[in-house]
Order: structure tokens, then C-alpha cells, then sequence
């Protein structure tokens, strides 16, 4: 019995043990201070990864703060750029509630460009229609264009459980695919890959239209899509904590034989879930083409779809939660183009996506720090 | 004096919030069965813990044939010829039994000799009368079959001091019987058993002494079973008098509310779970189903509340037909139809069917009524109606819970237990489908149920109560029907364990001699 230690036997041992320890309750501020604590911390790291490469990090991070919400003009862009990162977050948001893995958020903003765009370019409406009824009637078409796109992967997953995340993924290269035939061949301007441009009456109103009025507003590409990002997230939040359809969801999420102990029409939800996150993902679509460039063309993402993904994950699928992160994120791809095209940027945008991760570790548990008694 | 195979002096274990041992005191005699007894959440698992090495004190002294020991791992206990057989039994199904023994063993070193180790195997098993094919694979064997398996594993690896924590839960009567004489010649052989469990019957024949933890306390400590009572064992268990007897009114039974008429049903691997089965329950009266787990309860349990579909036959509430065969309408349909018919499901899995573990407390309690008035009005639910619903029962039916905002998962089985009587009783249900109601739950939380049901019966709910546990159905009951291979076997007003156990066991009433199963 060697192995066997005798607990009489005296041994150094550490005066403090550290220990984690579940948490039996969490409070509601909880997850706020750790996830702060969280990108404090990466901030920090990444810090001492800039000095190491010999960098200066506060010079590095002021220059990076003011290149995302140093003046009025900044602010606005980072918030045009944090606005198709809320309505795709939402669509992953709810999807991801009902454990419906929908990555196919980029097709869907695809789509639902393509159908606005289609109201403008085949014409649905004529071209001197008045912007109060053509951006509702663009709204509506990219909705559905992201709806009819998140339909098909529901269906085919509520009606013959084909695997979502599969279905989706392929249904981006489709929406893409799609998209570059209408910009080559239907709708191609003179030959250049993308249509021509809207009338004004298709553009979102941004705050630059009223620099007449305000002159502060001169230059600021903010828009209207903003407002429709923020009310999507009270719309998603009403609809998941204070209705019967979002209960249902959240039920099936969390234990979907609960939900059919409970009733719940599984199938149906499941294609209505993906349906308005599809038309949700679609509605981004929408914004960036109506707010922001204007026409059809191939570049206009550069993986919102995908960063939604990130952004609801770290929003903690909560829709409220949705609008700073996506912020954040607006403002790390703001900033980073503003340092290098490449590389640090993305290794501190690395960096606090890993530490929020591990922070879930924090909210779940909590540390206790035990002091021993010295043994005499 | 018989001398000590371990003793522990004084151990304290405490938990975030709770001190699971205080300073317990347990001497286990070389050669005795040692019984430890206690509510669930009592501390015996983690007394039991820290001995076998998974847990270390905070403070106190584990005495191993009178020298001071500490453990690291279970691997060090082992070691010093102690093991544990865990009610959940840590096997490979897909390997066979001698080599579910000898895994982790470090022998035989390459090649797999297995003949031998078979062989011997077998004789170790017939020496303690633990019957079991060492080349069957563990997915062939039933449950008791790899109980002893399990068991096996401990004695072939030389332990002196084994513990078996519940070894009962998962036992039908008969294998209860073959369990308590292993267990009995083992202590004959000079091993130490200790016994954990809650079931007072149980203790009181196979142990020799007893110690009762209540709340990380030792309310007695190594109590000679023949100087003890069960009612004062379960005083100490529970710290105040305990009801067996409950008293049950007198009441005729009204109309017949709930009628499965012949039917035949698959499991989920497409087999005949179900053959013609055909029972009523009227209202005002509980009907027990008794029967060894697996022989088709859980499937009758679901086509009645509508979850599984019936391959024949119907079933009918309140003489309406609610499911038969050709059913072409959805799932959710038909549960929607049975809940909206009054039909209330306690089911078998509290926590993967009956509740949902990350949402809370009130989101529990409103599962089966959200979709109406008060709760919730056209698409929206009101929280406050629910909330303040939730608060209600929660402390009409005494759930412990920080608040009816913490999710469930964090609540205790017995606790889990309630919010799914509140929800399910608390609808005023016509028809009750309970499905081991009061399984895992401590004497006092078993008694809270009964009183439940029976008070379900006395305002005229028709119950139908399926459990494994013989004596309370017949304590509840009143009247019984016995379920085997998917088949009844009869029914019986009034009957002895022994004639339910042979109808438990295949031999229908009606093949059973005249003589008994009648009843007066």
C-alpha cells in the first residue's frame, strides 16, 4: 500500500486554495461585469502582445478608440456598420433559441437583397413610386426573400429532419450564386458586375439628408436601417419572453420533449422560426443595400452573416444584448481597417472573442479563495 | 470484540451552501452488513464518497483496519480493499462481463488471455452466488445481471469493504431476494457491506447495525437492527413521526372516465411493446399498474396521453374516443386533445420529459396551462398572472426554490418532483396518469405524495398509478391490474405481494390456482 498516503504525514502545501465553485443563483448584473471584465481583460493580453512585438498597446488603443468613436463621423460609422450586425444577430439569435442552428444567415442577407432590389430593378414598382411606399415595399420583398430562404432548410428539417446546419451552410452559395447571375447578366450595368444604381427614392434616409437643418449631420452615413435594427430587437425580445409563440420556442429549445409532453406543435414551429429568422437575416440584406450601397452588386458583405453568429453567441442569444455587442463589433471592424488591413486587428478581435467565451466559466461558477490554517 | 474494517472519526464535507457531513462518526465491523440510512440530500453518497476517495474531507480521520488512511482516488481505496458499487452502473455494453472486469486492471497485459480470466470469474461468481455469464456482453444482461457484474468487478479486484449505494432502486422483488443472499454470504465470508438506502423494510431485514444521517448528521450511529423499530428509524430519518398508514375514505367509485380497449402499441425500436391491453378507471378511484420496469408501462402511459401512437385498439375518455388506430392527426394534436380533456401526465423522466432545466421555475408551472386565460390572453402571456400562479403553488405545494425565477435545474429531485405535481394536480386534472410518482423521493417527500393522490381521489379524479414499488400500490390502490411482456396478466382487487409477484413474473391470474388472488 504505498501509493496510499498516510494523512498524519506532514507536507508543504499552498497557504490558499483556489477553488471554483457553482454558483446556486446569478445575479442579473452578473453577466454584464464579467463580460466587461471579460473584454478588460483581452484588451490587457492583447496588450501585452502588441508590447512584445514592439508596440506601444495605449497608443495602439487610443488610436483605436478614436478610429471607431473618436468624433460624430466615426460614431456613425460604426454604427452603420453595427447595423446589419444587429438584424443578422436577432436572425441567429432566434434561431439558435430553438437550437435551430441556422448559419445560412448569409444566403438569407443575400436574399432578401436580392428582393429588395428586384422591387427597384425589374421594376415591381414603377420607378417614380414615392419613397414612403417603395422602402415598405422593399422591406417587405427582402423579408420574404430572407424568409423563403429560411423556409426551405425548416421544411426540409421539420418534414424530413434533414440536418440544418448542412442545408443552410449550402443555401449561402446558392443565395451568392443567385446573385451573381442577376448582377452578370440581367441586371448588369454596361457590363460591370453590378446594377445601376437606385433612384433616390430607394435609399434608406440617412442623417446626412438633413445637414440642411442640422448642420452637424454633414457627412454622417448613419440610417434609417438603424431604427429598424432597434426595433427588431424589441419585436424579438416581446415576441420570445412575453408570448405564447416565444415561450413555445424558448420550451423547445431548452427540452424539446418537454415541449411535446407539453402539446407544442414541433414541425410548425420549427419552419416558422426559421422563416422569420430567415427574414430577419433578409431585412439586414435589405438595409445595406438600400442604406448603404445603393445598388445590386457581388461585395456587399463581408460575413455579416457569419459574424452574426459570433454576435448572437456573445449577446447570449438575449435580442437586447444583440444591439452592443453588434456595436462592438461594428466598431472593432471599423477600427481595424484604420490600423492595418490585417492582422492585429483581427488577433484582438481574437482575443476578446476567447476571453467572452471563457467567461462563461465565470458566470456559472465562482471562485473561492480558502486560506489554511497553518498546521502546528 | 469484532474488530473495525473501517472506521471513520468526525469527517466533515462541506459544499457551497450546505454542510453535506458534520463531523460523522461511522465504525463498519469486519464481516457485518452496515446500514446507512437517510433522506436523499441526508449526506450518505457523500459520506460514502470521501471513503471510497472521490471527495476528501475538510476535516476528520478514515481509520482503514485501524491505520489512519487518505485517499486520492477511488484507485487508492481500491487499493486498500475498498469499493463501490454505484447506482448507476459504469459498464461498456458493447464488451462482455469479464472484460468490463478486468478494464483498468493493467492484466492481462497484451494478449487477452480470456479464457482463463472466465474462468475464473465464474468461480469467484458461484462462490458468492453471483450468477452471471462471464462471455455475455453487458447489453445482454438484465439489470440485476449486471449488478453483479458490477459487484464482480469490486471482489475480483480484492475488495474487503464493499458499498452498495441502493443496490434496490433498479431491482425487481425477485432479484431484491437473490441480491440480499449474495450480500448475506458475502458477510459470512468475512467482507463488510455497507448498505446504502432509504427504504426502511429493506434495512430492517438485510442489516446488522445501522447508521441514520439526517441533514450531514448522524442521528444514530451503528444502532443494532433487532434494538430498532421502523417507525423510530424513520423518526430519525425524518425527525418527526412518519405516517405509513394514511388513512383512505371510503369512497364509490363514479363513472368510468378513462377506457383503453384492446390495445396494441410499438416501442421506440418499432417491437410489440403492447398486445391487446385493455383496463378502465373510473373516477374517484386509483388503479394501480404493477409490473417489473420495461414491460410496456411507459408505452401504455404514453398512448393514453397521447404521445405514442397505437398500432390497434383505442382509448377513450369520458366515452369519447380521444386516439385509435390510422390516426392520422399530428402528435401535438392528440396531447393537445388529451390535455384539453383533462388529462394530467406525471411522466417516468422528471427531468428529460417533465420539465425543462434551464427555464424557470414559473415557465415550468405554466407548460401545460399558457395557452389560456389567465396566463395568457390572444398571443400574449402574462407574466405577472404567471408569476404570481407560480408563487402560489409553490408554497401550497412547499417547493423549495430561492424563487420562482431560478431555473430548475438547480432544484432537487424531490423539489423537481413537486413543481411537476403542482403543475399536473394542480389543474384539478379529471383523469391523473402517474408515472412512479414517488420514485427517488425521501420517506417524508413519498408520504407528501401519497397524501396528493389521495386527496386527487377524494374529490373524484380518476388515477391511474403505475409504480414498481408493490407496497404502494397496494397501499393506494384500489384495485390493481399486473402488466408483463406487454400483455395483463389480470386483475386483482385484493392480493398478496407473492401472488402479484408470480403475475409480475408471467403466470396470469386466471392459470394461477383458485385459491389464491381472490381476495375476500
Amino acid at each position: 500500500m504505498t501509493t496510499v498516503e498516510a494523512s498524519t504525514e506532514r507536507r508543504w502545501r499552498w497557504p490558499i486554495e483556489i477553488r471554483l465553485e457553482p454558483r446556486l443563483t446569478q445575479p442579473a448584473w452578473l453577466g454584464f461585469v464579467v463580460s466587461l471584465g471579460a473584454v478588460a481583460l483581452a484588451l490587457v493580453l492583447g496588450g501585452i502582445v502588441l508590447k512584445l512585438v514592439g508596440g506601444d498597446p495605449l497608443r495602439a488603443y487610443r488610436f483605436m478608440l478614436m478610429a471607431s468613436f473618436g468624433n460624430l463621423g466615426v460614431i456613425s460609422d460604426t454604427i452603420t456598420k453595427a447595423t446589419p450586425l444587429i438584424l443578422v444577430g436577432l436572425a441567429c439569435a432566434l434561431a439558435f433559441r430553438m437550437r435551430l442552428w441556422n448559419i445560412g444567415a448569409e444566403g438569407q442577407f443575400f436574399a432578401g437583397a436580392f428582393g429588395a432590389s428586384a422591387v427597384v430593378l425589374t421594376p415591381l414598382l414603377a420607378p417614380e413610386t414615392s419613397g414612403v411606399w417603395l422602402i415598405p415595399a422593399m422591406m417587405l420583398a427582402g423579408f420574404l426573400a430572407g424568409a423563403v430562404w429560411g423556409f426551405l432548410p425548416g421544411f426540409l428539417k421539420a418534414r424530413f429532419n434533414v440536418n440544418e446546419i448542412i442545408s443552410t451552410l449550402m443555401m449561402n452559395y446558392i443565395a451568392v450564386a443567385w446573385n451573381n447571375f442577376f448582377i452578370f447578366a440581367v441586371w448588369t450595368e454596361g457590363g460591370f458586375q453590378m446594377s445601376r444604381v437606385f433612384p433616390r427614392t430607394a435609399w434608406l434616409p440617412r442623417l446626412a439628408d438633413y445637414a440642411k437643418a442640422i448642420p452637424e449631420f454633414r457627412g454622417l452615413t448613419a440610417h434609417l436601417g438603424l431604427v429598424i435594427g432597434l426595433l427588431a430587437a424589441v419585436v424579438v425580445w416581446w415576441v420570445l419572453y412575453r408570448s405564447k409563440w416565444g415561450y413555445e420556442i424558448r420550451l423547445i429549445g431548452d427540452n424539446p420533449k418537454a415541449a411535446r409532453y407539453a402539446g407544442v406543435n414541433i414541425v410548425r414551429n420549427t419552419v416558422l422560426v426559421m422563416m422569420l429568422s430567415g427574414g430577419l437575416a433578409g431585412l439586414a440584406g435589405m438595409s445595406e443595400i438600400s442604406g448603404v450601397v445603393h445598388r445590386l452588386q457581388g461585395a456587399i458583405s463581408p460575413g455579416y452573416g457569419f459574424t452574426g453568429i459570433i454576435v448572437a453567441w456573445l449577446a447570449k442569444l438575449n435580442p437586447l444584448a444583440v444591439i452592443p455587442v453588434s456595436v462592438l463589433f461594428g466598431a472593432l471592424i471599423l477600427a481595424g481597417r484604420e490600423i492595418q488591413p490585417s492582422g492585429l486587428p483581427k488577433m484582438i478581435q481574437g482575443i476578446v472573442l476567447v476571453c467572452l467565451i471563457a467567461s462563461e466559466l465565470m458566470i456559472r461558477n465562482r471562485l473561492r479563495v480558502t486560506f489554511r490554517p497553518v498546521r502546528s | 470484540m469484532v474488530p473495525h474494517a473501517v472506521e471513520m472519526r468526525g469527517v466533515t464535507k462541506r459544499f457551497p451552501g450546505v454542510l453535506a457531513c458534520d463531523s460523522v462518526d461511522f465504525e463498519l465491523r469486519q464481516g457485518e452488513v452496515h446500514a446507512l440510512l437517510g433522506e436523499n440530500g441526508a449526506g450518505k453518497s457523500t459520506l460514502m464518497n470521501i471513503l471510497t476517495g472521490l471527495y476528501r474531507p475538510d476535516s476528520g480521520l478514515i481509520l482503514v483496519d485501524n491505520t489512519p488512511l487518505s485517499f486520492r482516488s477511488p484507485r487508492d481505496a481500491i487499493r486498500a480493499g475498498i469499493g463501490m458499487v454505484h447506482q448507476h452502473f459504469m459498464l461498456v455494453p458493447s464488451q462482455t462481463a469479464t472484460e468490463n472486469i478486468l478494464l483498468g486492471l493493467g492484466e492481462p497485459r497484451f494478449w487477452m488471455r480470456l479464457r482463463q480470466y472466465n474462468q475464473a470469474i465464474a468461480e469467484l461468481g458461484e462462490q458468492y452466488g453471483l450468477m452471471v455469464d462471464p462471455r455475455a456482453k453487458i447489453w445482454q444482461l438484465s439489470v440485476g445481471e449486471q449488478q453483479r457484474v458490477e459487484i464482480l468487478k469490486m471482489l475480483y479486484r480484492g475488495a474487503k469493504v464493499l458499498i452498495l449505494d441502493e443496490p434496490t432502486a433498479v431491482l425487481a422483488p425477485q432479484e431484491i431476494e437473490e441480491l440480499f443472499k449474495t450480500v448475506r454470504t458475502m458477510a459470512q465470508g468475512g467482507k463488510s457491506v455497507v448498505f446504502i438506502s432509504h427504504k426502511l423494510d429493506e434495512v430492517l431485514s438485510i442489516a446488522d447495525r445501522i447508521t441514520v444521517l439526517r441533514k450531514g448528521k448522524a442521528t444514530a450511529s451503528g444502532l443494532a437492527t433487532r434494538e430498532s423499530s421502523k417507525a423510530e428509524l424513520a423518526r430519525l430519518m425524518v425527525g418527526r413521526e412518519v405516517l405509513f398508514h394514511l388513512e383512505k375514505k371510503h369512497r364509490a367509485p363514479g363513472e368510468v372516465v378513462l377506457a383503453v380497449e384492446g390495445v396494441d402499441a410499438l416501442n421506440d425500436k418499432g417491437l410489440p411493446a403492447l398486445r391487446d391491453v385493455s383496463l378502465t378507471v373510473r373516477s374517484g378511484e386509483i388503479v394501480g399498474l404493477a409490473g417489473v420496469a420495461g414491460n410496456g408501462q411507459s408505452e401504455l402511459a404514453e398512448v393514453i396521453t397521447g404521445l405514442r401512437r397505437l398500432t390497434r385498439g383505442r382509448v377513450r375518455v369520458h366515452g369519447e374516443v380521444m386516439v385509435q388506430d390510422r390516426e392520422t392527426r399530428g402528435d401535438d394534436t392528440l396531447v393537445r386533445r388529451m390535455i384539453d380533456s383533462g388529462v394530467a401526465h406525471v411522466p417516468e423522466d422528471r427531468t428529460h420529459v417533465g420539465s425543462a432545466p434551464n427555464l424557470s421555475v414559473t415557465d415550468n408551472l405554466i407548460m401545460k396551462g399558457y395557452r389560456d386565460p389567465p396566463v395568457s390572453h390572444g398571443w400574449s402571456i402574462d407574466s405577472s398572472v404567471a408569476r404570481s400562479q407560480a408563487e402560489s403553488l409553490r408554497s401550497s405545494y412547499d417547493i423549495m426554490t430561492p424563487s420562482v425565477e431560478t431555473p430548475v435545474r438547480l432544484l432537487s429531485g424531490g423539489n423537481l418532483q413537486r413543481v411537476i405535481l403542482a403543475r399536473e394536480i394542480g389543474t384539478r386534472p379529471k383523469l391523473l396518469v402517474a408515472m412512479q410518482p414517488a420514485r427517488g423521493l425521501d420517506v417524508g417527500a413519498i408520504e407528501g405524495v401519497r397524501r396528493l393522490l389521495l386527496e386527487q381521489r377524494e374529490e373524484g379524479a380518476a388515477i391511474l398509478l403505475v409504480s414498481e414499488e408493490l407496497e404502494e400500490l397496494m397501499e393506494l390502490s384500489d384495485r390493481m391490474y399486473v402488466i408483463n411482456g406487454g400483455q395483463m396478466m389480470g386483475e386483482v382487487r385484493q392480493a398478496d405481494a407473492a401472488t402479484i409477484g408470480l403475475m409480475m413474473t408471467g403466470t396470469r391470474l386466471a392459470d394461477l390456482p383458485a385459491s389464491v388472488g381472490k381476495g375476500p
